[in-house]
Formats: structure tokens, C-alpha cells, sequence
């Protein structure tokens, strides 16, 4: 970068990486190192969901809807089928309920054990990377032994699930739990006593509470800022409301704890699912459902990431007449406006990763002058992890 | 009906409130009544603004606002209707910052404008060669020319 401190730059991070779910483009707005503006431009991926959503019927619907998004695959039709139950007053047996909230969160805890391997990876920790990655993949296989798949689990139907949660899962089901727990723990503790790792998140990135309520932020990225919103204890839906957990919020806003909110939250999970595992009744696994009554009906749930919002209308067809779709990176993407503002280049990989949006689109990062690349993904992962070091060596001293 | 719904009613006194369920409760109103009504339910009683959805009717546009009371788990949806001659309706952004992106987005694919809003540029398509004034998500939309494949340039 130019030492005049007067020259504004644009550094464009994006906008298209195929890999993951969310290209956005951002333009960070820099002064010499110092980041004083964002603009977002997104789009890059947009598939027209609610397009061909209103040209489906109603049990194809969660086949596209779980397509959305590859990491919370469960989030979109779990909110759908509940829209649609709730336009057409359906009820849902007891042991579907249950299910619905096991694979709910069995999805959060691989969904946060991904955010803070990357995260890690962003600072220069690639141990803390290799090892959340190295304990997400039990979780995974265990999808794949109650779903049949590792991601695009297609558990939810209108009116219950489509698949059993059989008993002879249930004590693999529990081994893994119990792996899981141990290792965040430990991953816990060894993130928080690093003194290098609390440098680089804490301070770095902060939302303020007003500026999150304004904004609408949901998910972690509030209950980081001290919002205290979950709509899984707001509005109970499935067996939420059957066992005891607690909501993990934060005052600080900064990106330490957005990382503490997302890894006790992956302990409560583990706790939400050991009791489903013992409460959850015996009987049949779904209602069958003749149409969909006309009307209006809203579902809602708790993404990883945040509340996920589906609104469908009936008119009584086999195909809904509107379904607006409303992922939480949509509310939560607009306070990166707010929170990269006035810290560093090498820190704004890490507070715009911190919203767990797209990664992708860092590693695309170029800056050109007068046509010769000054500046790529690797140079801003590379300043990212050189910030590490030199706070690790001055600590040395 | 809730204690909000009532105070919405006594401010807003030609509203109409419909429930739903007791979780959802609609509360429809005039078009000038808008920016009002979505500024009392976010500042005054303290909702979440969830999120906007547009749709194209026989009778015209009718938009609706979700509001989310976290405290109560209750959403109530404000309804307005406009009528398809004139698309437009005060914009709830300076009220409701969160508003931004989805009123620009229903402006996009829907073709609704909104007045006084600070930046309502396509939110989807600013970086694509997509034809302004095409709204999908319009009944009349004709999806024809978009799906003919092109012819591939093997250059």
C-alpha cells in the first residue's frame, strides 16, 4: 500500500469463488492501512428461489429450498415445512418434533465447528483449523448414517420427516456427542488462554448493541453484540421447548465474541440433543397431508447463522403462490458496514469472516495499480497471519 | 388479540387486525399509513424488523413488513396494498434502517419504487448485463427470452 495516508483506495475482495454458498463482492474503502468505508455488492449467486419455488408443488418445495445454502441444508426446508404447516394448520407427531430438533443441531454444531477452523486458519492458526475440521467430520458421518448424506440431509416433510431415527443409533450417536463435547472444550480453552489469539480478536471488529438492533442483525452476530434473541427459545417450535438449555449471549461485540458465542452454543447443542435422545416418545414420525389450505403462514428457526424466515401463501393449489425466502446473511451482512470500519487491512479478513458469511470471496482479493497486481487473497491471508506473528513475537519478549 | 395489538389499533384507528394464530397477527393499513406504522412497532414497542415480502395480486401490489416481537415470540405482519397504476410507497429505510436491502430488492424483481429512500440501486443485478425494468416476480413476467439457451461462441 502507499504511504500517503491521504489517498483513498479501493481494495476489491470478490466476487466469485465457486466453492461456497454466499459470492458477495466487497469493496473495502481503505486510507493507507486504515479501512474507513465498505460497499457490498451481491447477487453473484442468485438462483431465483422464490421464482421457481412458486412453480413447484408443495413437496418439491423443501428439495429446492435445501439447496439454498450447503453448510445449514437443514435451516431452509425445517423453516419451509413450518410455514406450510402453519398456513394449513397441519400438526406434527411428538417423535417428528424430535428429530426435526436433533438433526437441527447436530447441523449447528458442524456449522460452528467450521467457522472457528477458518477463523483459525485466517490468524495463522492452522493446528485450531486442522483440529475443529478433524472433529466437524464424526458429525458428519453421523448424517450420513441417519440421513443417508452427509449434507442435503432431506429429513423434513410437510407434516413430520421422512426418515426414523432408529435405536440402534442412538448409542453412536451419543459416542460422538460425547468426543464432541471434549474436544470444544479443549478447543475452548486452548483459543482462550492464547494470548496471541485474544490480540488479534479482542477489540477487533466491533458492533455496537444500537447498531445491531437498527440493523436487524440476527444469530450470533447479535447475541455477540448483547442481543438477547434465539428464536428457538422466543418462539418454541419442534422439541425446543421440552428440554433445558440456555442462550448464549455476549455484551463485547467484538470478534473474541462472536468465537465464545459460537463454541458454548456448540456445547448446548450437545446438551439439547443428549436430552431429545432421552425424552424422545415413541409413535409415528409424520401426519399425512391432504392439501394445503388456503391462507398465509409463516415458519421460522434458528440457523447457525441466525434466524431463517420462510412466508408461503396458499390458495389452495398444489403450488404455493408466493414463498419469500430470508436467509440470516441477509440481515447480517450489511453490519460489516459498520464493524470493518476503522481497523486495519490485516484485520478486516477477519471481521468480515466474522459474520460467518462466504470466505471465498477473500481469497479472491486483487488490487490493481496502473495494471500490475499489488495485492491478491494470499497477500491479505498472508498479512493476516504476519499481524499474528508480530504480536507472538512481541509477547516473546 | 395482544396489549400491541390494541395500541396499534387505538393509534392507527382505521387499521384492520386479523390473527392468524396467536403467534401471527396481521395487521393491515393504508398505504400514507406505512413509514407511521412500521416506525411505532419498531421504536415504540421495540420489534425486530424480520424482513419485507412483496406480492404481485389481482387487486395489486400488496406489501407486507414482519415484524418480530422477540419479548413474546409473536410476529405481526404489516399489510398494504397498492394498486398496480402506481407502484410506489414511502420508503421505511430512514425509520428502519434494516429495511435497506429488501426494499431494494423488491424494487428490483418486483418494480415497486420506494421514495426517500437514501440509495435504491439494484441490489441483485448491479453487476450484470440483466435489463432494468424486467420484474420476475411479476405475474405478466415472461420467462421465454431468458431461458432460450444461447448459442455458444467457440472462439
Amino acid at each position: 500500500m502507499s504511504d500517503d495516508k491521504s489517498a483513498r483506495r479501493i481494495v476489491p475482495i470478490g466476487p466469485y469463488h465457486p466453492l461456497q454458498e454466499e459470492p458477495e463482492f466487497f469493496k473495502l474503502i481503505v486510507e493507507g492501512e486504515k479501512v474507513v468505508g465498505l460497499e457490498i455488492e451481491l447477487g453473484y449467486n442468485h438462483r431465483g428461489h422464490e421464482y421457481l419455488a412458486q412453480r413447484m408443488t408443495w413437496d418439491q418445495v423443501p428439495f429446492l429450498v435445501e439447496r439454498i445454502c450447503g453448510i445449514c441444508s437443514n435451516s431452509h426446508p425445517f423453516a419451509f415445512v413450518m410455514a406450510a404447516e402453519d398456513c394449513g394448520r397441519i400438526e406434527v407427531p411428538e417423535r417428528a418434533k424430535f428429530i426435526r430438533t436433533i438433526t437441527h443441531e447436530l447441523e449447528r454444531i458442524h456449522s460452528h465447528l467450521l467457522w472457528v477452523g477458518l477463523a483459525g486458519h485466517f490468524i495463522g492458526y492452522n493446528t485450531v483449523w486442522m483440529w475443529a475440521w478433524k472433529y466437524r467430520e464424526p458429525v458428519l458421518d453421523l448424517f450420513e448414517m441417519i440421513t443417508g448424506n452427509r449434507n442435503h440431509y432431506a429429513m423434513n416433510k410437510i407434516g413430520g420427516v421422512r426418515r426414523d431415527i432408529l435405536p440402534e443409533h442412538v448409542p453412536d450417536i451419543r459416542k460422538v456427542l460425547d468426543l464432541v463435547e471434549e474436544k470444544v472444550k479443549m478447543l475452548t480453552a486452548a483459543v482462550l488462554d492464547d494470548p496471541v489469539i485474544l490480540a488479534r480478536l479482542e477489540g477487533v471488529g466491533i458492533l455496537p448493541k444500537r447498531d445491531a438492533i437498527d440493523l436487524g442483525v440476527v444469530g450470533p452476530t447479535a447475541r455477540a453484540s448483547g442481543v438477547d434473541i434465539d428464536v428457538r427459545r422466543d418462539e418454541p417450535h419442534a422439541a425446543y421447548d421440552r428440554v433445558g438449555w440456555n442462550v448464549v449471549v455476549f455484551p463485547e461485540g467484538d470478534v473474541l465474541a462472536k468465537a465464545k458465542v459460537r463454541l458454548v452454543e456448540s456445547l448446548e447443542s450437545v446438551k439439547i440433543i443428549r436430552a431429545c435422545l432421552e425424552r424422545m416418545p415413541d409413535g409415528p414420525i409424520e401426519n399425512r397431508v391432504e392439501e394445503i389450505a388456503p391462507g398465509e403462514g409463516i415458519g421460522r428457526t434458528e440457523a447457525p447463522r441466525g434466524e431463517v424466515f420462510h412466508y408461503v401463501r396458499s390458495d389452495g393449489s398444489n403450488m404455493p403462490v408466493r414463498h419469500k425466502v430470508r436467509a440470516p446473511s441477509f440481515m447480517n451482512l450489511i453490519s460489516n458496514e459498520i464493524a470493518v470500519k476503522g481497523y486495519s487491512v490485516a484485520d478486516a479478513a477477519l471481521c468480515l469472516a466474522a459474520v460467518d458469511p462466504c470466505y471465498c470471496c477473500t481469497e479472491r482479493l486483487a488490487a490493481f495499480e496502473d495494471g500490475k497486481l499489488r495485492f491478491d487473497g494470499k497477500e491479505l491471508l498472508r498479512r493476516s497471519q504476519e499481524k499474528t506473528e508480530r504480536i507472538r513475537a512481541r509477547m516473546r519478549r | 388479540m395482544t396489549e400491541i395489538t390494541k395500541q396499534f389499533q387505538r393509534r392507527f384507528a382505521d387499521s384492520e387486525v386479523q390473527a392468524w394464530n396467536p403467534r401471527r397477527y396481521y395487521l393491515a393499513v393504508e398505504r400514507d399509513k406505512v413509514v407511521a406504522a412500521a416506525e411505532f412497532l419498531f421504536r415504540e414497542i421495540g420489534c425486530r424488523f424480520s424482513i419485507a415480502t412483496g406480492i404481485d395480486t389481482r387487486d395489486g401490489f400488496e406489501i407486507l413488513y414482519h415484524f418480530s416481537h422477540d419479548a413474546s415470540g409473536v410476529i405481526y405482519t404489516l399489510k398494504t396494498l397498492v394498486p398496480k397504476d402506481d407502484p410506489q410507497v414511502a420508503s421505511i429505510t430512514p425509520k428502519v434502517p434494516a429495511a435497506n436491502w429488501i426494499e431494494r430488492e423488491m424494487k428490483e424483481l418486483l418494480g415497486i419504487d420506494f421514495p426517500g429512500h437514501p440509495n435504491l440501486k439494484p441490489l441483485l443485478t448491479s453487476d450484470t448485463d440483466w435489463e432494468p425494468c424486467q420484474y420476475p416476480l411479476r405475474r405478466d413476467f415472461d420467462r421465454e427470452p431468458h431461458v432460450k439457451p444461447k448459442p455458444w461462441d467457440d472462439k
